[in-house]
């Protein structure tokens, strides 16, 4: 009704929103991320160009492992199975989503691709997004964090090339390391670029083809899966306690020397501060925010 | 080209609002885009004009604001220079991104009700 006159015409009225357009999405994404906290399942969002050997990572992963856990993964691609076939002769059940003309997965394919997948009983849950360094990281999935898979072959510039995907990244993955003494790559540039986009930056330079840095990437996972509200591990697994020395620690050195590829030591030190069993309680970890003021937390020496 | 799935997003949202309050037509939509919300604007506005054909947003054109980037300080409240290290140089905290400035925000919706 018009308000001036009460003739009887349709009014204009602006009405704010101020609302996320994906907020739909992230609906969704947060029933994801209630459900995997709630089973103690570890699901992390794994991105990454194309090639970048994110699917020879998660291969890797179950050698590394050899079976202490149960993995599980989706793998995002247009069209075929073939990567979920792969993961599945590496020990890792798995589910394609075939996303047709579709650039990225969102919180309803992932959703829709645990019915009729036994995830519940899993350690750590794979979401393989598709491979791409843009569209992805614009789609929350309900993953407990998002691990970018970066290979040395793609370019020392890709980090400030593509600023949204790393900024969003809780770490970064430099693959294909066995490849440098082949290559005219600067891994410094590439670190330096990271912290140019990264407020954060966590790196981890390995080959999954050698095996070599896997270590430290199995002991981030670890740190994780101790971080979860109702982590399954926290009671069996002895190194599920380490995790706030190992963050402490690995953003300490970040600040204190400027440097970010610090994680093998990170996890030297870890193994070093075993607990005893039942001493978990004391090291719980707070929540995801865990920022280190420089001069506080430990000492190190490399 | 994740900006049409973000389009069909953003009027499935309008269309929700426009039932909610029984409105004849919608006339301007408003929607804030932060530089490093991984959308394209040029993109977005095309994408909104081709798919918008059809749907309740046929006769709204998008206003589209995009929010810069800024980062700084959480702590002392140092701007952080565009392209530089993303820590404080002084106090050595994680740089804080601008508020919005990696959202995707639909801000108002100019609709005709009876």
């Amino acid at each position: 009704m018009c308000t001036t006159c009460g003739c009887g015409d349709s009014s204009l009225v602006p009405v704010d929103v101020h609302e996320k357009i994906l907020a739909g999405n992230d609906r969704v994404a947060a029933h994801n991320r209630e459900h995997f906290a709630a089973a103690g399942v570890l699901a992390l969002n794994i991105m990454g160009s194309p090639g970048a050997g994110k699917t020879a990572l998660l291969e890797a992963t179950a050698r590394a492992t050899g079976g202490r856990w149960r993995l599980g993964a989706v793998s995002g691609d247009l069209a075929t199975d073939n990567d979920a076939r792969r993961l599945e002769k590496a020990g890792i059940p798995s589910k394609a989503i075939t996303t047709g003309q579709g650039c990225h997965l969102d919180a309803e394919l992932v959703h829709n691709s645990l019915h009729g997948f036994a995830w519940k009983d899993l350690d750590v849950f794979f979401i393989e997004n598709v491979g791409n360094l843009v569209c992805p990281a614009v789609y929350d999935l309900g993953q407990a964090a998002n691990v970018v898979a970066l290979s040395v072959t793609e370019g020392e510039d890709k980090p400030l090339k593509y600023p949204v995907m790393f900024k969003g990244a809780d770490l970064v993955l430099l693959t294909k390391c066995d490849l440098l003494p082949h290559l005219d790559v600067d891994v410094a540039t590439i670190l330096d670029g990271l912290r140019r986009v990264m407020p954060r930056p966590e790196v981890i330079e390995l080959s999954a083809r050698t095996g070599a840095g896997m270590e430290a990437w199995v002991g981030w996972l670890e740190a994780r899966r101790a971080g979860l509200p109702r982590g399954k591990g926290t009671a069996v697994h002895v190194h599920s306690h380490e995790h706030p020395h190992l963050h402490t620690h690995v953003h300490e050195h970040r600040h204190a020397d400027g440097t970010v590829h610090a994680h093998p030591h990170g996890h030297e030190h870890a193994h070093g501060h075993l607990h005893a069993p039942g001493s978990e309680e004391n090291h719980a970890h707070g929540g995801a925010d865990h920022a280190h003021a420089t001069g506080s937390g430990h000492e190190h020496g490399h | 080209m994740h900006e049409y799935s973000l389009v069909q997003s953003l009027v499935e949202r309008v269309e929700a609002l426009a039932r909610e309050r029984k409105a004849t037509a919608v006339h301007r939509v408003v929607v804030s885009v932060g530089e490093l919300a991984g959308v394209d604007p040029g993109l977005f506005q095309t994408a909104y004009d081709t798919f918008r054909e059809g749907t309740i947003c046929a006769a709204a054109p998008m206003e589209l604001r995009t929010l810069p980037a800024r980062w700084a300080c959480p702590g002392c409240g140092g701007a952080i220079a565009r392209g530089e290290v993303l820590t404080c140089p002084a106090c050595g905290l994680p740089a804080r991104l601008s508020a919005g400035a990696d959202e995707i925000l639909l801000e108002t919706v100019e609709m005709e009700v009876p």
